[in-house]
């Protein structure tokens, strides 16, 4: 296998300017002032990808993971450390950021395919195919400033996936265009990986990661936390959001209540499929406290199944021991462990007070015939 | 597309395609490699300026010798009618520096504003950022071209032979034009990101390097004598674009000392009556300095460059 991308040690800082002095006489005036701090956007990250892979970058808003892209489409240099590639690469970062309004649609795919280092001759042969993905076949040679914001995107996409790019990277552009036009781009991404090509996939969206790349990368603050399996760097990346919200109200949440123990009255977390389940959550508070209460249920594969609250009704909290009950009348899920999470939040919602990950872990056994995640109760019988 | 070709072939060839580096800052060799490989892109650039700019006018590319036409017009009525600075066929000489002039001009104009411009494009798509500039550049070399026909034209028109010995030189000349206008329009480009002022100095510098230039007047019937008493010609000399406008005077306008057009007409000396060995030597010296510039000027846009993101 071929090592296409090689990120060594690489670390971003940037200088941010509080007080920006950018014409010649302020500069002249104040040739000190205005004072810089530096924010390390990316420090000492290392991986590497392999050909054919499609690695998912996956990170909250700031955690760097758009300063690691265009570091490695070559938009930014890093301070540190450097990148190695292997064959082209076509990026859709932000897509038509390269198109002259002025210009028409056919001036631009040609004037994009350059900017993304495509001769002339290569965008001849993929022209055709540009216009028919982007479905615009009336408005080629219309000037691109009457575009629709749709059409626009669809251009750009329509040319960045068809100038045949080795290695394709691509940040949070797939939740442009209307749903068939989504689920086209996704088509083609599908398509790219059984060619062997290489895709890199940036996100917030833990779901598109699941349902398209074998392996993801875990950012926080700059920092590279998780490099393995998708659902396993999911499950760290959740980890590290709650981690977050608990820093903001870390004050409240530490002092005042702590989740100890899920425990089930027969002391076993297996449950037959449709049978009831009761599960006892021991809270701790150190002072009364009323809001309300969040349970949610992952598959293994990080999915989650279902998350339900106190439904309007508080959880009124005593110092001392509390028990709080969770009761499913009869749980419909098929064979498989199921993480169990609960909190305690605000009564806005707003606010996490104490949350526990992981907390239970259910195994539902299940001999039917059904197969999935749930039993819909569905029954087949003909008229 | 090739969907039904196998994954081997890809396999093979990324196996033999070299490597890209990114980091911190890139060698001048590899800078230099990078900008050649991208030159259909700077093609590109260069025909969407053109194009852009005269998109929704009905005369198009004409447009860009109306306006230098135009100039001439004044200049003549001023010089020849008004004035009566007594060079016959003034307007050859005044056009065939002027052209090098507004490709100059041009270029470093449009050139200083160009990064900041587009910052949008900077901070999204990944490619030599100097393409910019240089594409200006680009831009008024085709203007440049739109003109020399026209003067051409107005050459054989009139009559007026070329010093044909000469036209040798011409081509080393403007390669000597176009490096000094990138190397300068490169480094603006990069500065004018930190200095903002920088766009609109430029366009007062530019002013007062047009008058230091022997365009509108004669070097050799106005200032020469005063230089030389002073012995600061080479002063003079410093300004590359000096020897560029006379070597385009020497081959179209020809005559270095003709007769004044006023009576009692006295002769007077228009051009410098240098030898072609002279124009030659001076000519190859003035490129290799336009091309150590250029190169100087691409190392600079390289230091300059790495911060762009924190100031666009």
């Amino acid at each position: 296998m071929t090592t296409v991308i090689d990120v060594q040690g690489v670390s971003k800082k940037f200088k941010i300017h509080h007080e920006r002095h950018q014409s010649l006489k302020e500069r002249l005036l104040h040739p000190r002032s205005g004072t810089t701090e530096v924010f390390n956007a990316l420090s000492n990250v290392n991986f590497t990808v392999d050909e054919g892979e499609t690695v998912g970058i996956v990170g909250h808003n700031g955690s760097g993971k758009s300063t690691l892209l265009k570091c490695i489409c070559g938009v930014l240099k890093p301070t540190l450390g450097e990148i190695r590639l292997r064959g082209s690469l076509a990026a859709l970062l932000e897509l038509g950021a390269g198109f002259q309004t002025e210009l028409s649609g056919r001036d631009n795919v040609y004037l994009y395919g350059a900017m993304l280092g495509f001769s002339k001759k290569m965008v001849d042969g993929i022209f055709d195919e540009v216009v028919a993905f982007s479905e615009i076949e009336q408005f080629i040679d219309t000037q691109v400033k009457f575009y629709s914001s749709g059409m626009y995107v669809r251009l750009a996409f329509a040319v960045a996936v068809n100038v045949d790019p080795d290695i394709l990277v691509v940040d949070e552009v797939l939740s442009v265009g209307d749903e068939r036009f989504q689920a086209k781009c996704v088509d083609r991404i599908q398509r790219f990986q059984q060619e062997g090509r290489t895709i890199l996939l940036v996100t917030h969206n833990a779901d598109q990661v699941r349902a398209l790349c074998d392996r993801a990368i875990v950012l926080d603050s700059g920092d590279m936390v998780a490099d393995g399996p998708t659902q396993e760097s999911l499950r760290i990346f959740r980890e590290h959001l709650l981690e977050d919200a608990v820093e903001h109200d870390n004050a409240r949440l530490s002092e005042s209540i702590r989740i100890d123990t899920v425990t089930s009255p027969t002391g076993s977390f297996e449950v037959r499929s449709g049978s009831a389940l009761h599960l006892d959550v021991n809270v701790h508070a150190n002072s009364a406290y009323s809001g309300n209460f969040v349970m949610e249920l992952f598959t293994r594969g990080g999915l989650l199944m279902s998350r339900s609250d106190a439904q309007g009704s508080p959880v009124n909290l005593v110092p001392g021991h509390n028990v709080i009950a969770i009761d499913f009348a009869q749980l419909p899920l098929l064979d498989g462990l199921y993480d169990l999470n609960v909190g305690i939040v605000d009564h806005r919602g707003h606010t996490v007070i104490a949350w526990s990950e992981q907390a239970a872990t259910i195994q539902v056994t299940y001999d039917g015939r059904g197969a999935g995640i749930v039993e819909l109760g569905a029954s087949i019988r003909q008229q | 597309m090739s969907d039904a070709a196998p994954a081997d072939p890809r396999r093979r060839s990324l196996e033999n395609t070299s490597v890209r580096v990114v980091s911190a800052r890139a060698t001048l060799p590899t800078r230099l490699k990078n900008l050649f490989s991208r030159r259909e892109l700077l093609l590109g650039l260069i025909s969407s300026d053109i194009r852009i700019k005269y998109k929704n006018s009905s005369l198009g590319l004409f447009w860009s010798m109306i306006s230098p036409a135009f100039t001439l017009g004044v200049y003549y009525l001023v010089f020849s009618i008004f004035l009566k600075n007594g060079i016959p066929n003034f307007v050859i000489y005044l056009f065939s520096g002027l052209i090098v002039w507004n490709m100059f001009q041009n270029s470093i104009n449009t050139a200083t504003g160009v990064i900041v411009d587009r910052a949008a494009l900077v901070k999204k798509v990944s490619f030599p950022r100097e393409i910019l500039a240089l594409s200006n550049v680009g831009a008024s070399v085709v203007y440049f071209v739109v003109q020399l026909v026209v003067l051409v034209i107005f050459v054989a028109a009139v009559g007026h032979a070329p010093a044909w010995r000469f036209f040798l030189i011409l081509p080393l000349s403007f390669l000597s034009l176009y490096f000094l206008t990138s190397a300068l329009a490169v480094v603006m480009s990069a500065v004018n990101v930190y200095l903002r002022d920088m766009k609109h100095l430029i366009e007062v510098l530019l002013q007062l390097w047009f008058w230091m230039t022997p365009i509108v007047y004669s070097y050799e019937n106005s200032i020469a004598l005063h230089l030389q008493r002073h012995g600061i010609t080479f002063l003079y000399f410093l300004n590359p674009i000096t020897l560029i406008v006379v070597t385009f005077q020497r081959v179209f306008y020809v005559n270095t000392v003709v007769p004044s057009t006023v009576a009692p007409h006295p002769l007077i000396s228009v051009l410098p009556t240098w030898s072609f060995d002279k124009f030659l030597i001076l000519n190859l010296f003035l490129l290799a300095v336009a091309v150590v510039s250029f190169i100087i000027a691409e190392a600079i846009f390289g230091r300059l460059e790495g911060n762009f993101e924190s100031e666009l």
